[in-house]
């Protein structure tokens, strides 16, 4: 499901399926994009944020069209207890390999992984810390 | 530290292109004439082989290297060096003169992060400007690659840096701010190229910054955003345009201007030496 902001439409509220993972995408060359996901995060219920959210930052192929300072999407994802991933859409390589790492956490997430659960991102987040 | 207006006149209010340049490995300043005559043969050496720019009478190019005593910033950095190009006069009146054709100089501003770690027999100068044609700038880069074994890289602007710029600049203080604060913006994923151009009176501008800078003498990347957040909070409400989406590819202000692709022109002595700081800052960042 691809949503451009949130809150999702509350009309469609009863046909939706269960939501078990939340992906921002944030290109670096866009303000706006932060924004907009800053702006979004304020309608996530609470309990998504025990690993079923992740940051994916978008572009970051071109440094020199950056817009965004990586150091803040990262301080993003430490208030928000959530993984940040950085890829390049427009290299098919990294793109297949993004989308490789997303459909495991999505497995993970919805418990199709025996012995891991969605809470495992948030510990092994808090171990890379305190290192 | 003051700058003498004399020498650095020449650099003001021409369009600059920027490029990152590695350390120099034994660059001796007293050696500067004998650099002048070898980069002399050796472009007169290109030119036989077919590269020549100008066409017609080809009346040799007189190659002049000096240093620049007092364009430098902290101890620890070098003098700038200045290398023009000047094609020589035709007839020997005393009233013809020299025509210079193309400047390129050498400049470290408080390049101390990359000074610092570097062995002897080094000469950092990180930042290289030049003005002039693209087929001189690459047979001046050549030589000095072969000479001094260091590499040359255009030094591109993104548009993180080019907000800090507009930012800084804008907040100057000026006796007479008579160019507007203008921004200019490049719209992606369109079929035909848009671009849009943002101008704020110089006084609102900086009027704006003094609101937000809490420490004067220091810019944090909270207060770059927070200006640059207002200005496009403005334009939305009047435009109902995300400028933020679009990308920023030039910053114009009394002080100086900027484009992305690494083109700068200073437009005010007073402020030069933290213009050059900035700028040696970002190719030390192009550098590591």
């Amino acid at each position: 499901h691809l949503a451009t902001s949130l809150p999702l439409p509350s009309e469609r509220h009863h046909l939706r399926p269960r939501i078990n993972l939340i992906v921002f995408m944030i290109d670096i060359k866009s303000k706006y994009s932060l924004k907009n996901v800053e702006a979004s995060l304020a309608h996530v219920d609470a309990s998504f944020f025990l690993g079923k959210v992740c940051f994916l930052v978008t572009g970051v192929g071109r440094v020199n069209a950056c817009s965004i300072e990586t150091n803040a999407v990262c301080k993003l994802g430490e208030a928000y207890c959530s993984p940040v991933l950085f890829c390049e859409l427009e290299l098919e390589g990294i793109r297949v390999a993004t989308a490789q790492r997303l459909v495991r956490m999505l497995q993970i997430c919805t418990g199709h992984i025996p012995g891991v659960s969605a809470l495992s991102f948030v510990s092994l987040m808090r171990n890379s810390d305190d290192d | 530290d003051n700058v003498d207006p004399q020498e650095t006149a020449f650099l003001l209010h021409k369009a600059w292109t920027l490029y990152s340049v590695t350390p120099l490995y034994r660059f001796h300043r007293a050696r500067l004439r004998d650099y002048a005559r070898l980069l002399s043969a050796f472009i007169a050496a290109e030119k036989q082989k077919g590269l020549a720019v100008e066409v017609g009478v080809e009346l040799g190019i007189k190659v002049a290297v000096s240093s620049l005593a007092d364009l430098r910033g902290s101890e620890q950095d070098q003098a700038a060096v200045l290398v023009q190009l000047s094609l020589r006069s035709q007839a020997s009146s005393r009233n013809s003169e020299d025509k210079l054709v193309w400047s390129g100089w050498f400049c470290s501003m408080y390049g101390d992060d990359l000074s610092e770690n570097v062995p002897e027999d080094f000469t950092c100068l990180p930042l290289f400007l030049t003005h002039g044609a693209e087929s001189y700038t690459s047979m001046v880069g050549s030589w000095f690659q072969k000479t001094f074994d260091c590499c040359f890289r255009r030094l591109a602007i993104s548009p993180l840096n080019l907000s800090w710029m507009v930012a800084m600049w804008a907040g100057c203080k000026l006796d007479r701010a008579d160019s507007a604060v203008e921004l200019v913006f490049s719209v992606p994923h369109l079929s035909q190229p848009l671009d849009i151009s943002y101008a704020v009176h110089p006084e609102d501008a900086k009027a704006l910054w003094d609101t937000v800078q809490k420490t004067p003498g220091e810019i944090t990347q909270e207060e770059v955003d927070v200006f640059m957040d207002c200005l496009y909070a403005h334009f939305h409400r009047h435009f109902k345009i995300h400028l933020s989406a679009a990308k920023l590819v030039k910053v114009s202000t009394a002080v100086a201007s900027a484009h992305c692709d690494g083109i700068v022109k200073i437009l005010h002595s007073q402020y030069l030496p933290e213009v050059l700081m900035l700028l040696t800052e970002l190719a030390i960042s192009q550098i590591q």
